[in-house]
């Protein structure tokens, strides 16, 4: 029973996470059809945006225990650097390029996902160490169920991840911006001769799908403390089951990567629990392969057939 | 008007080229590589340096990757993202196969081989055959591994080939981690020929190492077979581009609607140009796996490695397996050629990874099709066409357009 409630925790814990992560990768398929290969390299950018920021925190209050605000402080300050990286990477790479063929695009996301990650291995920048996040959160047991702790740390992330998705779906859906991103995922040229600004439009989708990714960094560098170096292949697998989350859920479909996110952290998560630990990936990848072959579209997106 | 079939059959058969020609034209490449090889070996290696031979000899098992990886990602127009992953069960079915069947023929994994391959240290040269008895073992052990990479590639690509392009890309990079995964499990090598004698051969067959990678592996790999195999792999590339089978492949490239309309059968050619990728990626893993100095482990079938592969491709021209061979040449030499090299106080080879990213996004802004798009290095219109444009730049009367 304890382990049941324990691995149940844990699943929504990282669930809440991968949902955070997916919501970028689904915003940006939505609307511009191709893989953000380079999202994985934004989280990670926000996990040592958020261990550099809360440092000189640290060292400029030279506080004893961190007090309240600090999190919400640094997690702010990641999110708004990593909005500016977004648009940056947007206007740079993707821009010049939009229109081109499928496997183009594919294949700047690449380039650009591989840049960042290895800018980030330069001494003058992260290094090829990992290193530790100062304590952000006065972690207290909040709770004890059975032999399970719930703690501060866990309800922090949670909360937030329910906030920003709260946050993302009213963003989407009541307000004139997100009208224009549905418009524009609808189609891009029927959007662009109603006056939708497309540009615009889809600037704003890279940023708030990098601010998002910058908190999923934050969260992750608060739950695990030690960060790996940017190059780390752990990032892109965890990249990889955010967008398997995405593809799981829905692409394109914002509540159908929360709940894809939710899903891939139980599976996870209870199969590290009842399967064997060290397979967690290829179940991963045994859903994506299974979904994409049962049903193509996600457990909420319906199957777009092509047309000519 | 009424041709008849006998007629067809008669007049096809007046313009078929004779018996002798084709046969010239089939062979005559084969014996070229071979006698190429064979001088690479023999002649050039022994002027070469220790660092220059490997060197040369990486430059060869990257063109075989980056060609074969053009079968689909150049000419199919899929992008495989999980490369690696066959590259390495290449590696290790072939590794296991001369492993364990050293073992069980000569009671230990010390090579056999002969003047044109990895021979033991203590022997004299001028005893030792051209080929060893080895090498048999050797060959065998790279089919294996090309037919296990092989079918491997059938598995995934039925499936998975029914998806389309970003898709696909996801699932093969999922693929090549879970051969990872997968090799990660396996159990660790048996030792001695006593032992193995002991072990059912399945058994033999999954204890390659796990975590701690496998080693041990006896080290044939020269430069004769793998020049040997690049050249054949360039050969059968390029004549596959040029067949109904290349021309198929071409034009799911183009569109993959437009082709399926026009009655090719899309999923047969994407899985046959998934199975032919892997084989020799699984060749080239075998050609690895049996490298002086290589540790053959899990890593290899890392995305990191899938990208390398990648890169090579898409810089050298989507769809041109001349080019795809010069940039796998370049790859592999970069690195050598930044080590030490300094701008200011700026240490480039540490940018190595750096300037590729670069390269690819600068690329698909300014010439999206790669270096040589689907033309050839051998290609008269190639050099006509960058003499007609030269002409224009220096302010000559135009070119052919």
């Amino acid at each position: 029973m304890d382990q049941l409630l324990q691995t149940l925790k844990d699943g929504i814990a990282i669930g809440s996470l991968y949902a955070l992560i997916a919501l970028g990768y689904t915003m940006v398929y939505g609307i511009l059809k191709f893989i953000n290969f380079a999202h994985s390299d934004v989280v990670v950018l926000g996990a040592w945006l958020s261990l550099l920021f809360a440092r000189k925190l640290e060292a400029v209050t030279g506080w004893g225990a961190p007090p309240w605000w600090a999190g919400a402080l640094v997690l702010i300050l990641a999110m708004a650097a990593c909005a500016l990286a977004g648009f940056c990477i947007e206007r740079l790479a993707y821009k010049p390029i939009r229109g081109a063929p499928r496997l183009n695009v594919l294949i700047t996301a690449i380039g650009v996902s591989l840049f960042l990650q290895n800018m980030g291995q330069q001494e003058w920048m992260f290094g090829t160490r990992p290193a530790n996040i100062p304590a952000l959160v006065n972690d207290a047991t909040l709770f004890t169920v059975g032999r399970v702790n719930f703690t501060l740390l866990d309800a922090a992330g949670v909360g937030t991840a329910l906030a920003l998705m709260v946050g993302l779906e009213w963003l989407v859906f009541h307000t004139k911006i997100g009208r224009g991103m549905r418009a524009v995922s609808h189609s891009t040229a029927t959007a662009s001769l109603m006056g939708v600004p497309v540009n615009r439009v889809i600037s704003t989708t890279f940023v708030i799908g990098s601010a998002l990714a910058a908190a999923g960094g934050f969260l992750w560098a608060l739950k695990y403390s030690q960060i790996k170096q940017t190059a780390d292949t752990s990032w892109t697998l965890l990249g990889l089951k955010a967008f398997v989350a995405a593809v799981v859920g829905g692409i394109g479909n914002v509540r159908g990567a929360m709940l894809g996110g939710l899903a891939i952290g139980m599976l996870e998560m209870f199969g590290a629990a009842y399967l064997w630990s060290s397979m967690t990936d290829v179940y991963v990848f045994g859903l994506l392969i299974a979904v994409l072959l049962l049903r193509p579209g996600g457990i909420l997106g319906k199957a777009v057939v092509e047309k000519v | 008007m009424n041709t008849s079939a006998a007629q067809l059959r008669e007049r096809s058969r007046a313009l078929a080229p004779g018996v002798g020609l084709s046969l010239a034209r089939g062979v005559a490449p084969l014996v070229a590589c071979l006698v190429l090889a064979v001088a690479l070996q023999i002649a050039v290696r022994p002027l070469m340096g220790d660092y220059a031979a490997k060197l040369v000899l990486d430059i060869g098992v990257a063109v075989i990757l980056a060609v074969s990886l053009t079968i689909v990602n150049g000419f199919t127009g899929q992008f495989s993202m999980g490369h690696a992953g066959f590259l390495a069960v290449g590696g290790y079915a072939s590794g296991a196969v001369t492993y364990y069947g050293s073992l069980k023929v000569w009671g230990s994994a010390a090579t056999h081989g002969g003047l044109l391959s990895g021979r033991p240290m203590s022997v004299d040269p001028s005893t030792l055959p051209l080929i060893g008895s080895g090498d048999l073992l050797f060959v065998g052990a790279l089919l294996v591994g090309g037919l296990t990479a092989a079918a491997l590639g059938l598995i995934v690509g039925l499936p998975s080939l029914r998806l389309r392009g970003d898709y696909l890309a996801i699932v093969t990079l999922g693929f090549g981690e879970i051969v990872r995964v997968c090799i990660q499990q396996t159990g660790p090598v048996i030792r001695t020929a006593a032992e193995a004698a002991q072990v059912p051969a399945w058994k033999l067959a999954t204890s390659v190492g796990g975590a701690l990678g496998f080693t041990g592996i006896p080290k044939y790999t020269s430069l004769f077979w793998v020049w040997l195999i690049a050249g054949i792999t360039i050969m059968v590339a390029y004549r596959l581009k040029r067949s109904t089978y290349g021309r198929a492949f071409l034009s799911i490239r183009e569109d993959e609607i437009a082709s399926e309309a026009m009655g090719v059968n899309t999923t047969r050619y994407k899985v046959w140009a998934f199975v032919i990728s892997a084989f020799f990626a699984g060749i080239a893993g075998g050609l690895f796996a049996h490298t002086l100095g290589v540790g053959l482990s899990a890593e290899a079938a890392g995305f990191l490695k899938s990208f390398d592969i990648i890169i090579m491709v898409v810089l050298g021209g989507l769809g041109s397996v001349s080019g795809a061979a010069l940039a796998a040449m370049v790859v592999t030499l970069l690195p050598e050629w930044l080590r030490g090299k300094h701008v200011g106080p700026v240490d480039l080879s540490q940018y190595r990874l750096v300037i590729y990213a670069l390269a690819l996004i600068l690329m698909m802004i300014f010439r999206p099709k790669g270096l040589l798009g689907v033309a050839e290095l051998w290609d008269r219109s190639l050099w006509t066409s960058l003499a007609a444009r030269l002409k224009r730049l220096a302010g000559g009367k135009g070119g052919s357009r």
